[in-house]
């Protein structure tokens, strides 16, 4: 059923590849306006206008500002490769500081980083010597000071072109440092499709206001650096080539060398010319990526089968491939009767309804996976606080499965919430479950990209320890969460230790009632555990964030709303337009998967730490609309049950469902959900 | 065409229309009741009364807590600072020039010579952009706003102390909301496909209610509301909500961008348009494929709900005062102020396959004439006909109630409503009803029809009495009688409908 990864690469070739280069090529088209911008407002001269207009206009014909300007589009050209490599439609959002730590320096990021240093160096150097004036030179002839009747010509550093060259190295490294600090490299879809001149016309005065603040704050912070620390590249520079410094001139690195107003207005100009080039780049690749694309339902030719959309749906692309199909359904169940007709329609020798079949089911596995990482998040967060607050002696069976402490995998968890009587899954999500495992303890990761996985991961595995013991209350105190973290950001030895102990304690607590061994183990380990939240560095760096897991666990959720408009607008339209009635075959388990889903969010809204309300988005140019998409796909999918409920109405009675989900779907009837 | 001279005279006064049957209005007393085959379907309407004196009203003009306490001089610098915090520069101009201060006598003659010319400057600007003038009409009456669910039986009235109150013939409470924000309600709109969302078009922003359907609280907390605004987007004014329930609409006279929020998340988009001011009136066809937007200018604008794109409607006289669409998106119904008729444009067929494209006709053309009509009854002379103030179309398509508001200046033209009975498909016809008398002196101000009355159409007015009425026409719908908003399955039959047929039937 999968294509083959060359396959694959060709699709994402030629659905990704001519987007790349148009939005390259309009980001070097644009590049000459932004450079003429940049002319004149560096000869800003306000006591005289008319020679300023003309000089600047004279200037640009000069030869090397067309040189520069074919510098810059090969900088263009590297800043969009690293956007076309980095890009992610799925967020990866670190849980811990740690974690955010551990990305920034990963070798990957080191690279961007400095390549975008390198980078702002370029832009930096054209930006002088594009200014002229005093700029313009790294070497200037300068007389020796020692006395001024045998003047020898030297050649001295020219400081303020210094500064410059530093300054736009700083400015890239803190570009890409804010790139990844503010998950940049993900791409938002918007939420109605637009022509992308609209978006880009509407998108542009946000840019440019944000370009100038940014290069604000960033010419501050340079200025502090540049004051401790600019003596060491001045050094360094005028060593290495031999360039004496000019005593008569004021050093940069003191106050008044630094007022001058003129190097600040240079330096500030030079930064808005920087992120304004660059982050139209950025924005244009976002707009031209995020465009919708048109993927076949039913392949004309042979030769396109693996094009159409049953088919990509199917099989394992790139993400972004998944992620522009999904859409793409999305679009054609809502507004085109002609393509919804090609989905309900029946294969042509056999008849069968190979499209829907398809579609259906890859939507619904998407929603029940949905379901299950969030069963597994709210066991993780039972365990992490709920069960705490039960009195020890109330729990008569706990389970006793001797692989429990090491091997805890969602299949393990599901088969104890039946054993259990009083655990907290709800008899209803239980029994629709079971059916959904088909393969337990291999499922856990298949579909998704590791950054959600990690995190995942990291609540359940490291939980592991306790949930066979049940017993001891104090274990799982919420407060210090040490040991929620992956395994390898244990540094502390202690951690490794207190493993075993656990086990032990386990083992103990299983045959005899609490022995004095127990209770003194236990006091010890709170002891540790004290000890260890009391360093508050670790705990600022280890303490998860229980926001930032939450968004993990829903970073990749706009596919799972796309799926759910897609497949309730499907439903609703084939109460007129399914003449096959292919739909009405799926339609119970679209609804048990929709009330399923339902319910688990319901409870997943009701965790604590859970905040009900989205937070304040600021309109500024950086999305952060993964931060919301838990409170979107709780939307669409209340909407989507209601639009299936409102078209079926009271036929709805006549589907097979089970008890409680009937009495779900007669709420819905009635309109109190 | 069809004029206001076809109709059947109007009732006799003293006598309220009651129901339509058998196509035809029937009047009576107030204390007349309904037959008893159709009492069944109304028993459980609320017929509302809520008088203005019952009102703490204009409570929310004071600003403030000030008027609690004891009044205190504060020296003129506090004064100033405190006028400037609240109105700005005009305000500093205008405390100083009213001081009573002896000593500054020159300076309070200069602010008063600079607030003349801050008063004759503001003139000006509302001369050059008329949409910063647009003022609201019937704004002293009870009720300020009135919403259907789209579903069930459940509505909203904003009154003019700037609560809502919510009444479902289901259930006994009437929740009451209330909030900080919420002043000078010009318009709500409920989600569609969702059991109880509100969204409530306030002064500074766009409030969206969520109630718990099954709460038995009668003061749901300002908690339960979420807050969307946007810097420059005030006052707010209409609001749509998309059809499909995931967008919201939301537009303001004095703000030239639409915004379409996705609400869950309350990310917005703007829709921005050069010139032509504002928006005053939004209008989401119910096949959810069109927008209607109407601008304090000589012009509105159609916007397709996919790719976003507008035509622009330039119309002669002055600006698009109400708009309605036709139950599959294919016909809108629009008036004119200063206008006594109604136009109609019709638009293609929409597919998916043409995006962006709204596909409208070339012109529009007029389908009713509403000028000044006199009838001679029995009691006297009546005169009946005039600018239109609103429309409702409803949702089967069959009847279209229009307020006409009559010469002001001449006491015996009042306001009326005037039903049509209309048909879409296969060609539009607009058929004469007759016309709808309330109480003595009751004037009409808001009309909405039921959006799922089984029986044929139910439509819900409310007076400047204060009064919210319910009057249900009983007829058999040419079309399928049940109706579900979205892709419905009139939509689906109406696309065989042909278009180049005559605009109108004439009579």
């Amino acid at each position: 059923m999968s294509a083959g990864p060359g396959q694959q690469q060709a699709l994402l070739r030629q659905v990704l590849g001519w987007r790349v280069a148009a939005a390259v090529a309009w980001s070097v088209l644009l590049l000459p306006l932004c450079t003429a911008a940049f002319v004149v407002l560096s000869g800003i001269d306000p006591f005289h206008p008319l020679r300023w207009v003309s000089n600047s206009f004279n200037d640009l014909y000069t030869s090397y500002i067309i040189f520069c300007i074919l510098l810059m589009s090969v900088v263009i050209l590297v800043i969009s490769i690293f956007n076309v490599e980095f890009y992610a439609v799925v967020p990866s959002i670190p849980c811990s500081r740690l974690a955010l730590i551990g990305k920034i320096i990963h070798p990957q990021q080191v690279i961007h980083s400095v390549v975008h240093a390198v980078m702002g160096v370029l832009v930096a150097w054209c930006a002088a010597v594009m200014t002229k004036g005093k700029f313009q030179f790294l070497a200037v002839p300068c007389t020796s000071s020692e006395s001024l009747d045998d003047a020898v010509p030297q050649v001295c550093l020219n400081e303020y072109h210094l500064f410059f060259l530093l300054s736009g190295a700083f400015m890239g490294y803190s570009y890409s440092l804010l790139y990844l600090v503010n998950n940049m490299n993900y791409l938002p879809f918007p939420i109605i499709q637009q022509y992308k001149y609209l978006r880009f016309r509407r998108s542009l005065p946000l840019l440019v206001k944000h370009s100038c603040v940014e290069s604000l704050y960033l010419v501050r912070n340079f200025c502090i650096a540049y004051y401790f620390f600019g003596y060491i590249p001045r050094a360094w520079i005028s060593t290495t080539m031999d360039l004496h410094i000019d005593s008569k001139l004021h050093p940069l690195d003191t106050l008044t060398g630094l007022l001058d107003l003129s190097l600040l207005y240079h330096a500030w100009l030079c930064g808005v010319f920087l992120l304004i080039t660059w982050y139209i780049t950025w924005l244009l690749f976002k707009i031209y990526a995020t465009e919708t694309h048109h993927f076949p339902v039913q392949p004309t030719f042979a030769e396109e089968t693996d094009q159409c959309l049953p088919k990509i749906l199917n099989s394992n692309p790139p993400l972004i491939i998944k992620f522009l199909a999904l859409q793409d359904l999305m679009l054609l169940s809502q507004y085109s009767p002609v393509r919804r007709q090609e989905v309900f329609s029946l294969s042509q020798p056999g008849g069968h309804p190979h499209n829907w079949t398809a579609i259906s089911k890859e939507c619904l596995n998407l929603l029940s996976d949905l379901t299950q990482r969030l069963i597994a998040q709210q066991e993780a967060a039972a365990a992490a606080n709920g069960r705490a607050k039960q009195p020890a002696g109330e729990l008569k069976i706990s389970p006793q499965t001797p692989g429990a402490i090491v091997t805890e995998d969602m299949s393990f968890q599901l088969q104890r919430s039946n054993v259990i009587p009083r655990a907290p899954m709800p008899s209803l999500v239980k029994s629709s479950l079971l059916p959904l495992k088909a393969s337990p303890g291999s499922d856990v990761g298949t579909p998704f990209s590791s950054p959600i996985l990690n995190c995942k991961a990291g609540i359940l595995d490291l939980n592991s320890p306790w949930h066979g013991s049940v017993q001891s209350p104090h274990i799982m105190r919420r407060g210090p969460k040490l040991w929620t973290l992956n395994s390898d950001l244990q540094m502390n030895g202690s951690h490794q230790e207190s493993f075993p102990m656990f086990s032990v304690v386990r083992a103990g607590s299983e045959a005899v009632q609490p022995s004095f061994i127990y209770t003194w183990l236990q006091n010890k380990q709170e002891q540790i555990k004290n000890f260890l939240s009391k360093r508050a560095l670790i705990m600022y760096f280890f303490s998860k964030h229980p926001e930032a897991s939450i968004q993990a666990v829903f970073s990749d959720a706009q596919m799972h709303i796309w799926a759910l408009e897609g497949l309730s607008h499907l439903v609703a339209a084939s109460f007129t337009e399914d003449q096959f009635g292919v739909v009405q075959t799926t339609l119970p388990a679209i609804l048990n998967t929709l009330l399923t889903l339902q319910e688990v969010v319901d409870r997943h809204f009701k965790l604590p730490h859970v905040s009900s309300k989205p937070p304040r988005i600021s309109g500024s140019l950086v999305d952060t609309s993964y931060k919301t998409l838990r409170f979107a796909l709780r939307a669409s999918l209340k909407t989507a049950l209601y639009r299936i409920i409102t078209v079926f109405g009271e036929h709805l009675n006549a589907v097979q469902v089970s008890t409680e989900h009937k009495k779900r779907l007669q709420q819905f009837l009635e309109y109190k959900e | 065409m069809c004029s206001l001279g076809l109709f059947p005279p109007p009732p006799p006064p003293g006598d309220i229309t009651l129901y339509e049957f058998n196509n035809a209005l029937v009047c009576g007393h107030l204390y007349e009741t309904l037959p008893l085959a159709f009492q069944s379907q109304l028993a459980d309407l609320p017929v509302l009364g809520l008088p203005k004196e019952t009102l703490k009203a204009h409570s929310r003009l004071e600003h403030g807590t000030k008027p609690a306490f004891i009044h205190h001089r504060e020296s003129l610098w506090k004064r100033c600072i405190n006028a400037w915090r609240d109105v700005g520069v005009c305000g500093v101009l205008n405390e100083v020039a009213n001081a009573e201060e002896e000593a500054l006598q020159w300076v309070k003659t200069g602010s008063r010579y600079a607030l003349a010319v801050c008063h004759w400057v503001s003139s000006l600007h509302g001369s050059l952009f008329p949409h910063l003038s647009v003022s609201f009409w019937g704004a002293g009456c009870t009720i300020r706003a009135f919403a259907w669910h789209p579903h069930t039986s459940k509505f909203a009235v904003a009154l003019l102390d700037d609560s809502i109150r919510v009444y479902n013939t289901n259930s006994a409470t009437i929740p009451t909301l209330k909030h900080r924000l919420q002043r000078n309600v010009a318009a709500m709109a409920w989600k569609p496909l969702c059991a109880s969302i509100l969204a409530v078009a306030c002064q500074s922003c766009v409030l969206v209610w969520h109630l718990d359907p099954t709460s038995l609280s009668t003061r749901p907390s300002s908690g339960c509301a979420q807050v969307l605004s946007y810097p420059g987007h005030s006052p707010v004014t209409s609001l749509a909500w998309a059809p499909s329930g995931e967008l919201l609409l939301s537009a303001s006279p004095v703000d030239t961008a639409m915004l379409v929020w996705d609400v869950s998340t309350e990310n917005c988009v703007q829709l921005p348009w050069f010139g032509g001011g504002g928006v005053t009136y939004l209008a989401w066809s119910p096949d959810g494929s069109k927008v209607l937007a109407a601008t304090p200018s000589a012009v509105f604008r159609v916007w397709e709900a996919q790719m976003w794109t507008c035509e622009r409607w330039p119309t002669i006289k002055g600006r698009c005062q109400t708009g309605c669409w036709s139950p599959d998106g294919s016909r809108l119904l629009f008036t004119v102020l200063g206008e006594s008729v109604i136009y109609s444009l019709s638009f293609s067929e929409y597919r998916g396959e043409m995006q962006g494209q709204v596909g409208g006709s070339k012109t529009a053309s007029i389908v009713a004439d509403l000028s000044e009509t006199t009838f001679e009854t029995l009691y006297g002379e009546e005169r009946i006909g005039g600018e239109v103030h609103s429309m409702a179309w409803d949702p089967s398509g069959e009847r279209l109630a229009v307020i006409i508001r009559g010469n002001p200046d001449v006491p015996e033209s009042p306001t009326v409503i005037a039903v049509f009975r209309t048909r879409n498909s296969p060609v539009f016809e607009l058929l004469p009803c007759g016309f709808l008398r309330g109480e003595q002196g009751a004037q009409p101000q808001l009309i909405a029809f039921h959006p799922c009355f089984k029986k044929g159409a139910l439509l819900t007015v409310c007076w400047s009495t204060g009064k919210i009425s319910h009057i249900p026409f009983f007829f058999v719908s040419a079309q399928l009688p049940c109706f579900s908003p979205g892709r419905s399955p009139v939509a689906a039959m109406a696309s065989a409908s042909v278009r180049e047929q005559p605009l109108f039937s004439e009579l």
